[in-house]
């Protein structure tokens, strides 16, 4: 579903963020993306949501080389990929049904198929009930499920996820992993990148490690 | 009971929510379907951003509208005046003074005489008496022309020029410089030319007014590219969750389009309200005024079809400025 092949990645400024990076993730598979800081995590993950190019290499996702995607063509591909943001990016001008269904609007569905996905998208992270709230009223273990449901709502092949629990404290970030889990076992392809290496430890999946935007450790955790 | 029982049907298939693929497959009916229901959307989150900011809402399609009247009654000012011209084109005349000593057997003689000058219509004698008698009975100076000695109105032709020489300056000059060798001739005065001259003016005025009407639809189309970009400055945010979700271009830009498009049109009928209140607001001096000149003058408003334009008008520089405002910044908006 998702393969690297020898990418580079320099930025204009000069900074060498991935070196000659190759993995591949097939369908339904789970991994964590660990490494310090600035190792090329978001890099990564920048470059399969074509928020970034690579500067050689090839990058295949599900069998599409992106670099022969032109930017026109860049929000239907997104529609293929679910992403959760460290920092949720909620729209907080909205309630919480319109900003699970967005992804539902901007692909054009159907209105009344909108309401059906919203609801069980929000019953899978156990936000039902809740639809008429607005997000701020959430706690952020909360947002960040809402987050999570408005990233699978539209069931997406692949499913992103950028320190989904950056600023959770460790009972919380383990129910946000379980979740994400169920994805997987749903048959999402998952990539989690995180830094909390305790938390990931734990869990039993495959292990990406990132050191200066080498790959450095393939593994299979437990 | 039953809607706890579809909640939980719901619940249900969504086990299955990653294994069916239904976003992608799309019939041409749900295609056309979904695309008035994104329209719908878009159009309602248009009004509420409106309906959020009344004032500021309010003041820009007042700015549009004010922008909007001014060449607009240019207009009707230049198209009213434009018709009291073609009402009194039509009697234009040549008035002949002749010497108050002509008598009146030399009178006769030179109206037989005139009259048989091919560029003559007809000629109509008015003579001094009846001269003294028309205006005293019109002009309310009956007693303080009683004053008078002697009466010191000349005797007059009224010459009505042909038909074919009526609107040819250069041929009306020629009828007078042949008039004039007649030494009997005191004066004569070509009614025609001060109308002449309005229409002049008329002409440049209607330059004038859509040169105004250009220079002030591009002041619509900055007003609302501003209001537009300062908009879509404080929804940055959205626009980045919106491409980031797989929103085109297109899609995000559709709302704002639509925000131009209420400005606009609000502008347009605005105006039109405008000009209507000014209508009428001079139509009972202007009334007055043509009931002194024994004539009924009706000032005509913009009407049904000035209304239609008009929202045109707002509507389509409403868009225009939108999109500008849109396509300038939408490309320097990107998720980073």
């Amino acid at each position: 579903m998702i393969l690297f092949d020898r990418v580079n990645k320099r930025y204009p400024s000069g900074h060498q963020a991935l070196t000659s990076l190759s993995f591949e993730l097939g369908a339904g598979e789970m991994a964590f993306l660990t490494g310090h800081s600035g190792a090329g995590k978001s890099t990564l993950l920048k470059l399969i949501m074509l928020m970034e190019r690579s500067t050689s290499g090839q990058l295949l996702i599900d069998g599409k080389n992106l670099s022969r995607i032109d930017r026109k063509q860049i929000p239907y591909y997104r529609r293929n990929i679910g992403v959760v943001f460290q920092d949720h990016q909620l729209l907080f001008d909205r309630n919480i049904f319109d900003n699970v269904a967005l992804p539902l609007f901007v692909s054009g569905l159907r209105p009344r198929d909108v309401g059906r996905r919203v609801r069980a998208a929000l019953d899978k992270v156990g936000l039902s009930g809740k639809e008429k709230m607005n997000p701020i009223m959430l706690s952020g273990g909360e947002q960040q499920r809402l987050g999570i449901a408005r990233a699978v709502v539209h069931k997406p092949k692949i499913l992103l996820a950028d320190e989904p629990t950056g600023n959770l404290d460790p009972q919380l970030s383990e129910e946000i992993m379980s979740v994400l889990n169920k994805f997987c076992e749903a048959g999402s392809t998952v990539l989690v990148a995180s830094h909390d290496l305790e938390l990931v430890s734990s869990i039993a999946q495959r292990l990406l490690r990132l050191e200066k935007g080498f790959l450095v450790e393939d593994k299979k955790t437990l | 009971m039953i809607q706890n029982s579809r909640r939980k049907n719901e619940s249900k298939s969504s086990l299955s929510l990653l294994s069916s693929d239904d976003v992608n497959k799309k019939t041409l009916i749900n295609r056309i379907q979904s695309y008035f229901y994104s329209h719908h959307l878009a159009f309602s989150s248009a009004t509420s951003r409106i309906s959020s900011l009344p004032f500021q809402s309010l003041s820009i399609s007042l700015v549009v509208a004010i922008a909007l009247s001014l060449p607009a009654g240019f207009y009707v000012a230049v198209t009213n005046l434009q018709k009291i011209v073609n009402v009194t084109d039509s009697s234009n005349t040549i008035t002949v003074f002749l010497k108050t000593t002509a008598t009146q057997p030399q009178i006769e003689l030179l109206k037989e005489k005139v009259s048989l000058d091919e560029g003559i219509e007809v000629i109509k004698y008015i003579s001094s008496q009846q001269g003294l008698d028309e205006f005293r009975a019109e002009s309310g100076f009956g007693d303080i022309l009683k004053m008078l000695d002697e009466n010191p109105l000349p005797p007059v032709f009224l010459i009505e020029p042909d038909k074919d020489i009526q609107n040819n300056s250069e041929l009306i000059k020629k009828l007078v410089t042949r008039l004039k060798k007649e030494h009997l001739i005191e004066n004569i005065q070509i009614d025609m030319m001060w109308l002449k001259r309005l229409q002049a003016i008329l002409l440049v005025s209607e330059r004038l007014s859509f040169m105004l009407g250009v220079i002030l639809a591009f002041g619509v189309l900055l007003i609302i590219s501003n209001a537009v970009a300062l908009s879509l400055d404080s929804k940055s945010e959205e626009v980045i969750v919106i491409k980031l979700v797989g929103g085109t271009n297109a899609y995000v830009r559709r709302p704002f389009l639509y925000t131009g498009l209420c400005y606009g049109s609000f502008g347009g009928i605005l105006s039109w309200i405008f000009i209507a209140i000014a209508v009428y607001w001079l139509s009972i001096p202007i009334e007055k005024l043509s009931a002194l000149y024994q004539s009924s003058i009706e000032l005509e408003g913009l009407g049904f079809f000035g209304l239609i334009s008009l929202i045109s008008i707002g509507v389509s520089l409403g868009l225009l400025g939108a999109w500008l405002a849109v396509t300038r910044q939408l490309s320097a908006i990107e998720p980073k």
